[in-house]
């Protein structure tokens, strides 16, 4: 089973590096929206400093959700999401390889770029290690719940606008505890709790996920 | 194929799921429930507004009490029940729960959109702002959310079978994560003020204020067992429309 697992997530880090651009869109989408707050609500230092967790978390929230439809569209049109299911090898299991695949694309950029974003916002230095860590702890389990609105929305007509109805109400946790992680540390709060209470989601989500992600994909594969 | 059944004392509780036997049943059943529900909010607005003392510190405004509470209870409770049908179609495969839990949706968002409406209307003049990001106004926004996702995915889907059983996990997920929700707005309200409004402020309720709002969440019961009673008919008339006992009628 693990062979099939890391021959999964060779073939779609694989994939994707021969579509880099895909890759690019997402990360850029993230640093321009990033960079937008600032032109909205004006270059005042404190206020910057103040907003600047629950932006580039919001930005990653709307970045991760852009690249989840490509989660399974191209192995969904050309018969590929079939195989799978069809394998011996547990449809959970796949998908989980799946969602760890498309995290690394996805995800791990935008946590690795985010402190140099935040520098932008003058956040504290201080801050930015538990900036990256909260997002670490994260942007996996976005990847995760998404998927589930991914695979619900396969092949349905208008499926971008519908995914991000579906799926953002879900992610307010996620969010709630990433920058509030953040904020706390701010002023000087302890935030072992946000981060713990995020490792927690992302634990029950590993669990959970990838079971309702085969339902789902089932579902849409009949 | 064989009839499943499923006999608990001699009754077959399966009979009813068919939506050729459930279709007379519900409309037999609605005129009840819904003369119950004109009954009950018809006395359930008099002990409001004849019986129930004024509040002393709220004045008259508090009286819409007697609508707010019983929406937002309803919006809550009947999450959970189309999650629960939901969830049944899924295990059992029957059609009739997935027209249950589409047909409890609309009045599910309906009562939400009531509780934040009269909370608003509510909020003016007592909190003097429409809004506040409180833990209960935000979770009851995303669960207004969920609803309108759960209609919109199966308004989205052509072919009502994939509808019925991608609506049923959709519920699922939601209602696994209501209380996560519920319990992280909570956190990050309390973790960023101290609470300077809260529900829970008003002062211990009259005997009388509490019938009345009873009174009013029966009515809500009752209404929405006869709305969506109404509802499943107009669904099963949609969806079996070339069925043959439906062309005997």
């Amino acid at each position: 089973m693990l062979t099939a697992l890391r021959c999964v997530i060779r073939r779609d880090l694989l994939l994707a590096m021969r579509r880099r651009s895909d890759v690019a869109t997402a990360l850029l989408f993230f640093v321009i929206v990033v960079s937008l707050f600032p032109l909205g609500v004006g270059p005042e230092p404190n206020l910057l400093r103040e907003i600047a967790p629950g932006v580039i978390w919001v930005a990653a929230l709307l970045a991760s959700m852009l690249s989840l439809s490509r989660l399974f569209a191209a192995d969904f049109a050309d018969g590929t999401l079939e195989q799978m299911i069809l394998s011996a090898t547990p449809l959970g299991a796949i998908v989980a390889a799946k969602v760890v695949a498309h995290w690394l694309v996805s995800g791990l950029p935008l946590v690795l770029i985010a402190p140099v974003l935040a520098l932008q916002f003058d956040l504290a230095q201080p801050l930015l290690p538990v900036l990256t860590v909260s997002l670490l702890l994260g942007t996996p389990v976005l990847s995760l719940i998404g998927a589930i609105g991914a695979a619900l929305t396969l092949g349905v007509r208008g499926s971008g606008v519908l995914l991000s109805l579906l799926v953002l109400p879900l992610y307010v946790p996620v969010l709630i505890m990433g920058a509030g992680a953040v904020e706390a540390a701010a002023v000087g709060l302890d935030n072992a709790g946000h981060l713990l209470l995020l490792a927690a989601f992302l634990v029950g989500a590993a669990a959970f996920a990838p079971w309702a992600i085969s339902a789902a994909l089932r579902i849409s594969m009949e | 194929m064989s009839q499943p059944s499923l006999v608990v004392g001699n009754v077959n509780w399966f009979k009813y799921a068919s939506p050729q036997s459930f279709y007379p049943l519900a409309g037999a059943m609605i005129p009840w429930f819904a003369w119950a529900a004109a009954a009950l909010c018809a006395a359930g607005l008099y002990v409001g507004f004849f019986v129930a003392p004024t509040d002393h510190q709220q004045g008259e405004s508090y009286r819409i009490i007697f609508i707010h509470v019983p929406a937002a209870w309803m919006s809550m409770f009947l999450y959970l029940v189309m999650a629960f049908w939901a969830g049944v179609g899924l295990v059992f495969n029957t059609r009739l729960s997935h027209m249950m839990a589409s047909a409890l949706a609309p009045t599910g968002a309906l009562f939400t959109f009531l509780a934040l409406w009269t909370g608003s209307l509510w909020g003016k003049p007592t909190w003097g702002t429409w809004w506040v990001w409180d833990a209960r106004l935000t979770s009851e926004l995303i669960l207004l959310f969920l609803y309108f996702g759960f209609m919109a995915l199966k308004a989205a889907i052509d072919d009502p079978r994939r509808a019925d059983r991608a609506g049923a996990v959709l519920a699922l997920v939601g209602v696994v994560n209501i209380p996560i929700i519920y319990y992280s707005v909570e956190w990050w309200n309390t973790l960023h003020q101290g609470a300077s409004v809260s529900l829970t402020r008003a002062p211990t309720m009259a005997a009388t204020m509490l019938t009345g709002m009873l009174l009013m969440a029966l009515a809500a019961w009752m209404y929405s067992i006869a709305a969506s009673l109404h509802r499943v008919r107009s669904v099963i008339l949609e969806r079996e429309r070339g069925a043959d006992w439906l062309r005997a009628l």
